[in-house]
């Protein structure tokens, strides 16, 4: 009993992974760029919605209204303004700047919030739960976490697949020389595709921001947590990624369930056999 | 290459390949002269100034370091706190666990950490690129989990190290600071010339092509592998000394301050970037830039930090070789060149 | 009286970094015309055509399209004028299928005559493979999905690269064939061919290249075999 609903949390808070994993390996698919301050963007996202909470007393998953729309718009600025520069053959100018960028966001936000760890409140429904069958229970919330998750995932797939701006998405980063002969500013779409990742962090930091406490320093594990499930579930594939998450989600609640203290490094022991074992994933895309 | 060789043999004269130029043997003079200045600093300077330039040193080795993994070898990595903590804690083990003096412990805990990097290197070597720098930061925080859960050594919250092993250093605290001192210098000059050698010879020619191409390199017959690992396994080696002596110097440790990602990979990266990427004079001038502003600037704390990110950012964007890069540029010359020149010298005309 | 050619190429210079890939190179194009440009491998023909679509930098002057000055404007803009390139070694994109290849070509939506089911007219096979990947069809067959990805743009120049590249001749005079449907709309084209025979065919006018320089130009049917292989080899 105690197992299944062990498993039960882990593929639960999988579910978030796969989120945080989401925004990554859609900048990397398209342009080939990892963006250490991934994490640090889920962390300020929790805070712009708890200021949007504050200060216009609505609830966090109201908040989503307004936040996300502003991530994207953080995110389509900081691409044309100042990731766009570092594109190109060398890898350093992107990963320097990006962690830079990291830096600034988080002492920043220390800055303007101080290093208390805060949470937002959702009312009711976090204490809410559904009982399953006897004696495993599971909360609304996280299951409500989790269908967000795969409704996003969902989401994205349909986007990259089934419209205009996925095709421009998947054209560009076949070819970006021969996309831009055909009419698509790439400058544009590395922007729209940075919005996009950005608006997908934006829900994830507002469920983080509902889970538990957070801090201006969390951002860092959070780009940790994310990399370890896209690369776990396979670079490429998006449902690979929420597998990944799933896979770390589980490996983390099994090793709390052994130790307490053991909780992060499972996860991270995971990531390295998955590493040792089978480098390309579990379900990587196979390209032709 | 024959034909050269035959010309060369026809008038018969001598191919050799040379290093530098006046400019460098003029740049080395002063270098010379100011390593006998920093030995003799235990006259001239207090405690505090010796503490100060043995960061110093410290940090110039892990930027030198760092450099040649990520500008020569194009291993960026986010992850060299790793060693730096792996380094400290070996030689904390080696101190409580075994007796071993610190002064053996620290050439030991690079041995160490240069056996341990060749079984990392086997798992990080399977991510390329921006992954690549990922997966060490994993690692590093692995390592730091890891020694965290090691009560002999203090787990979560650290230790100090034993009177008894601070005495086997030196007997008068004075002269401990003498000795760390000079071990500081000592270790710097020694990693920088390992460096200089590594880059001179047919291993650094190795990197520059692997620098240039990979696939080229390969097919010229460079194991591409092998040489990045060498170049891994030589940085993990003495990014751990350099983490051992500077904890000897704090003699107190904890996971959190040996695996610092802030203190041992960030400032290190901006030094390295600041000062430029690539060519060895870099770190030397971003620590000096790094120093000074954190001697003026410090007191504003988190601010602080954010401008040393705006300026990193802004380096990157606008002049990506650093400060150095910009004189070498403007001015064309450089203290440790590392590009070879082939001269031909004439011995005697040759007869009909 | 002698009507503004489309596009008009006036002592154009073209750089690949440091090195020059032509030298002082003018020509022009009518509406619906065809013009074969001609050469050995390294004599600037690539260079001409990234030039006018914006792929290469150039002065402004040096490209006037449509009366209006183009040099160095960046390549989507130009596609956006209406100048369409079939890249060189076809540049489909692996990623996207058949029709995707096709709809990418459309996304600029410039009214005109070419849409998914006329270029699936022109080109009746590739309707039968539509949702293929790009990557699984023969190299003629790729071959069409490029000259249609271009059409789709419904461009006023059709910029055609090496399009008998690497492809047999049987295939090579297929895809010719089609030709005079594109022209008969009033697209004029650039042939760029180390192939001489189909290019002299399908054009009105030639120009010969040789290493970065026009060494020869004239109505195709005036030219001999002797000029033509005079100008292309240099001799």
């Amino acid at each position: 009993m105690d197992w299944i609903n062990v498993i039960l949390q882990g593929i639960l808070v999988g579910g978030l992974y796969a989120m945080f994993a989401a925004g990554l390996s859609l900048i990397f698919g398209v342009m080939r760029l990892v963006n250490i301050a991934h994490g640090d963007l889920i962390v300020l996202a929790a805070y712009v919605a708890l200021v949007t909470t504050q200060t216009l007393g609505i609830g966090p998953l109201t908040a989503l209204i307004v936040v996300v729309p502003v991530m994207a718009l953080i995110g389509y600025a900081l691409q044309w303004f100042v990731l766009n520069r570092t594109l190109g053959d060398d890898l350093l100018p992107p990963l320097l700047v990006t962690f830079g960028l990291s830096v600034i966001i988080q002492n920043g936000l220390l800055t303007l919030f101080t290093a208390d760890s805060v949470k937002l409140q959702a009312g009711d429904i976090e204490v809410a739960t559904i009982r399953l069958t006897d004696g495993i229970y599971v909360g609304v919330l996280p299951l409500l976490q989790f269908a967000v998750a795969v409704a996003v995932i969902a989401g994205l797939q349909f986007i990259f697949y089934r419209t205009a701006l996925g095709r421009a998405f998947r054209a560009t980063a076949d070819n970006p020389e021969v996309a831009q002969l055909m009419g698509l500013d790439n400058r544009r779409v590395f922007a729209l595709a940075m919005a996009l990742s950005l608006a997908v962090v934006a829900i994830a930091g507002v469920f983080l921001a509902v889970r538990a406490n957070f801090d201006p320093s969390q951002g860092p594990a959070r780009l940790i947590f994310g990399f370890e499930a896209v690369i776990i579930g396979g670079l490429g594939s998006l449902w690979g990624t929420l597998a990944g998450g799933l896979i770390l989600g589980l490996a983390q609640a099994i090793g709390a369930h052994l130790n307490p203290g053991w909780q992060i490094l499972a996860g991270h022991i995971a990531f390295l056999v998955v590493l040792a074992v089978r480098p390309q994933g579990l379900f990587p895309k196979v390209r032709t | 290459m024959s034909t050269a060789m035959s010309a060369a043999k026809s008038v018969r004269q001598n191919v050799r390949v040379v290093f530098g130029d006046r400019s460098s043997h003029i740049g080395l003079a002063l270098c010379a002269l100011i390593v006998v200045a920093l030995a003799a600093a235990p006259l001239w300077g207090g405690r505090d100034d010796l503490q100060l330039l043995s960061e110093m040193f410290a940090y110039v080795a892990l930027a030198s370091l760092w450099n040649l993994l990520a500008g020569y070898a194009g291993l960026v990595s986010v992850g060299q706190q790793a060693y730096v903590g792996l380094g400290a804690y070996l030689l904390f083990a080696f101190a409580i666990l075994a007796g071993i003096s610190p002064l053996w412990a620290i050439p030991l805990a690079g041995i160490v950490a240069g056996v341990v990097a060749i079984p990392v290197a086997g798992l990080v070597f399977r991510l390329r690129g921006h992954y690549f720098a990922i997966g060490t930061w994993i690692v590093a925080e692995v390592f730091r989990l890891t020694a965290s859960q090691i009560s002999v050594l203090g787990g979560g919250s650290g230790t100090s190290l034993p009177a008894s092993m601070v005495i086997a250093i030196a007997p008068t605290r004075q002269l401990r600071d003498f000795v760390e001192y000079w071990i500081a210098l000592a270790l710097v000059i020694a990693i920088l010339t390992a460096i200089v050698l590594l880059l001179r010879s047919r291993y650094g020619l190795a990197l520059k092509a692997i620098r240039d191409s990979e696939i080229a390199a390969r097919c010229s017959g460079i194991d591409v592998t092998r040489t990045k690992l060498l170049v891994y396994i030589v940085t993990a080696c003495g990014t751990a000394m350099v983490g051992a002596l500077i904890f000897l110097q704090k003699l107190r440790i904890s996971p959190d301050a040996a695996f610092s990602v802030n203190d041992w990979t960030a400032f290190v990266i901006f030094i390295t970037v600041i000062g430029g990427i690539g060519r060895i004079e870099g770190p030397i001038v971003g620590t000096i830039v790094f120093f000074l502003l954190r001697q003026t600037l410090a007191d504003l704390g988190t601010l602080y930090l954010m401008m040393l990110g705006l300026v990193a950012i802004l380096i990157m964007l606008a002049a990506p070789k650093g400060i150095w890069g910009l004189v070498v540029a403007r001015f064309g010359f450089s203290v440790f060149p590392l590009e070879r020149k082939v001269v031909f010298e004439e011995l005697s005309p040759a007869r009909e | 009286m002698p009507e503004t050619p489309l596009l008009t190429v006036c002592d154009l210079d073209a750089f690949y970094g440091d090195i020059q890939a032509l030298f002082g190179v003018s020509l022009h194009v009518a509406l619906g015309e065809a013009v074969a440009v001609i050469g050995a491998n390294g004599a600037g023909k690539s260079a001409l055509l990234k030039s006018i679509a914006g792929a290469l930098r150039t002065r402004p002057e040096a490209v006037v399209f449509d009366g209006l000055p183009i040099g160095g404007l960046p390549a989507h803009v130009v596609a956006a004028r209406g100048i369409a390139l079939v890249p060189e070694g076809r540049g489909l994109f692996p990623s996207l299928s058949v029709e995707e290849n096709l709809l990418i070509g459309g996304q600029l939506k410039r009214a005109g005559p070419w849409t998914l089911d006329r270029v699936f007219e022109l080109f009746p096979v590739l309707a039968e493979r539509r949702k293929f990947s790009s990557t699984a069809l023969s190299g003629g067959q790729q071959q069409m999905v490029a000259i249609g990805r271009a059409l789709m743009s419904n461009p006023k120049l059709l910029l055609c690269d090496e399009i008998s590249l690497g492809l047999a001749p049987i295939v090579v005079r297929d895809i010719y064939a089609r030709l005079p449907a594109i022209l008969e709309h009033g697209t004029a084209i650039i042939l760029v061919e180390q192939d001489i025979v189909q290019a002299l065919k399908a054009a009105q006018r030639v120009y010969c290249l040789q290493e970065g320089r026009v060494a020869l130009a004239g109505a195709a049917k005036d030219l001999s075999r002797e000029q033509i292989a005079a100008a292309y080899f240099g001799v």
